[in-house]
């Protein structure tokens, strides 16, 4: 008895290892297993399809691919341009936004109507349709010192709609942080300004890192847009070559590098949520 | 109400509705110079509202409430210069998270009484070491016990220089191990003379610290007097049901 009871536990703790890496060992093969199932019937099923050989042809042809590559990349590089541009300007306005939509003083009351209205109007309406009623509107307007080149006109549009989007985000974040921290920032003599300054925002705008980051995402795709009014951005530049050559394989080059872009800034999401959570 | 001292606080005939919910229904009290007043009474007799309301976190509704002699519940007082004048340790401590301990307790200093940052520091470093937390300077609050961190708030709220401290409920979040850590910080701002008001449910800590006991009994001071009076020989029959069920509830 007193033997068992001295070595007893020894042997339970090598038992539950020995069945823990047998479970681990069983959830990798089946894994596996499903893995190649699922991915290989898909690929079998488009590579056995009766278009493929064609598809392969005009979608994923390599020497198209590298002939259009430069010119779509240099496209591309347009679009990283308006991304950059208009990222900055949309945190800028959607946190003006926010804060005087949040703000009670009567003097504000004409600008928080028209903030509300921005809000409305900008995000209600499809991002498409703006950068087309920018696009063409504001030059028709015939006006001295407003803007006609369309890259500007299709970032004012893109600005338009995401600061409506981002200052809901900013808001919800700003709601978002406990009332006592107001009071406590008041209470040690801070005015309501500084106790938003240097309380509220801080924590307000951490909380919502990822949506913010997720929103931006969506604009960097968004950016393609504007070649509706005329610039020579990726895709514009892909379908221009496609309708040149009848190969869709250009469309796929500027996929390939909105991809490179999303795909790393989504990543980045997740560890961003994931910090939160483990905070 | 012959005591020493000229009255900081005076609350006279305060009115305060949240909607149609009347919480304080003209309470009249009064503050002299380094006197600890315990307000008592059970949850939700005002208690909070009425601190609330002292450093102008709530407007009032009639009445009037004077610090050191000049009224502060006038429309036309700047209620952030009152706040700079008076400091509040809250119940869940409101320590400001993104910030470390010494950010928390210098910010005030800093933004509201534009005291340099070094001088500051260095206030706040001695402020901090006088309650023991030397060393805890650079941790974030959630690093800290809740001891810890209401001795943070404690330190936070003096190192205004207020003329009067405003205590709501300071030790009722508190795991009972750590409720004599922040008790003794109380204890210690007593000896040095601190105005103060102390919302309490800690019926012994009231008696031995405080001057005077007032008792909130919907939204009304029913009775106040000393500690030794009020929560021993109680003459309301108000205070004498709070206390027995208090007593029954092993918390007295």
């Amino acid at each position: 008895m007193t033997e068992t009871a001295t070595t007893a536990p020894g042997e339970r703790r090598l038992e539950r290892a020995a069945a823990k890496r047998r479970r681990t060992r069983r959830n990798a093969a089946i894994a596996a297993l499903s893995s190649v199932v699922v991915i290989g019937g898909l690929a079998a099923l488009v590579l056995t399809s009766p278009g493929w050989p064609t598809v392969r042809e005009t979608f994923f042809s390599w020497a198209e691919f590298k002939n259009a590559f430069p010119e779509v990349l240099s496209g591309f590089w347009l679009d990283i341009k308006v991304f950059m541009v208009v990222e900055v300007a949309v945190l800028v306005i959607a946190l003006a936004i926010a804060l005087i939509r949040n703000n009670r003083s009567p003097g504000l009351f004409p600008v928080r109507l028209l903030a509300t209205v921005w809000v409305d109007v900008f995000r209600g309406v499809p991002t498409v349709l703006l950068v087309y009623l920018v696009g063409f509107g504001i030059p028709a307007l015939e006006l001295e010192g407003l803007p006609t080149d369309p890259v500007v006109l299709g970032g004012i549009a893109l600005t338009l709609s995401y600061s409506g989007y981002v200052s809901e985000v900013y808001r919800a974040g700003i709601n978002s942080v406990h009332k006592g921290q107001t009071d406590a920032a008041l209470s040690v003599g801070l005015t309501k300004a500084q106790a938003m300054r240097h309380v509220i925002l801080p924590q307000g705008i951490r909380r919502v890192g990822p949506p913010l980051l997720n929103d931006f995402v969506a604009l960097q795709k968004d950016v393609a847009l504007i070649s509706i009014i005329g610039p020579q951005e990726a895709f514009r530049v892909a379908q221009i070559y496609q309708g040149e050559n009848f190969n869709y394989t250009p469309i796929i080059a500027a996929a390939l590098l909105y991809l490179l872009i999303t795909v790393p800034l989504a990543r980045l999401v997740d560890r961003m949520g994931g910090a939160e959570g483990v905070r | 109400m012959a005591r020493g001292g000229a009255p900081v606080i005076e609350v006279r005939g305060v009115t305060k509705a949240f909607g149609e919910r009347e919480v304080l229904h003209g309470v009249d009290f009064d503050v002299a110079e380094h006197e600890a007043v315990a307000l008592i009474g059970a949850s939700g007799s005002g208690k909070s509202t009425l601190l609330r309301c002292i450093d102008l976190l709530e407007e009032i509704d009639d009445g009037d409430i004077f610090l050191d002699g000049e009224v502060i519940t006038d429309p036309s007082v700047a209620a952030v210069a009152v706040r700079r004048r008076l400091g509040v340790v809250f119940q869940a401590y409101n320590l400001f998270p993104h910030m470390n301990v010494l950010q928390n307790v210098v910010l005030g200093q800093m933004r509201a009484q534009k005291v340099g940052r070094h001088e500051a520091e260095e206030e706040g470093r001695a402020l901090l070491a006088r309650f023991g937390l030397e060393g805890r300077e650079g941790d974030r609050p959630d690093e800290l016990s809740g001891g810890q961190q209401q001795r943070v708030a404690i330190a936070r709220a003096f190192a205004g220089k207020p003329r009067a401290l405003l205590l709501d409920e300071v030790t009722s979040a508190l795991d009972p191990e750590l409720v004599g850590e922040v008790l003794e910080a109380v204890r210690d701002l007593k000896a040095e003379g601190m105005t103060m008001v102390i919302a309490t449910h800690e019926m012994s800590f009231a008696r031995e610290v405080a001057d005077e006991v007032a008792f909130l009994h919907e939204g009304r001071i029913v009775e106040s007097g000393p500690p030794a009076q009020v929560l021993e020989e109680p003459r309301a029959e108000e205070t004498r049901r709070f206390l027995a069920r208090l007593l029954r509830a092993g918390r007295a």
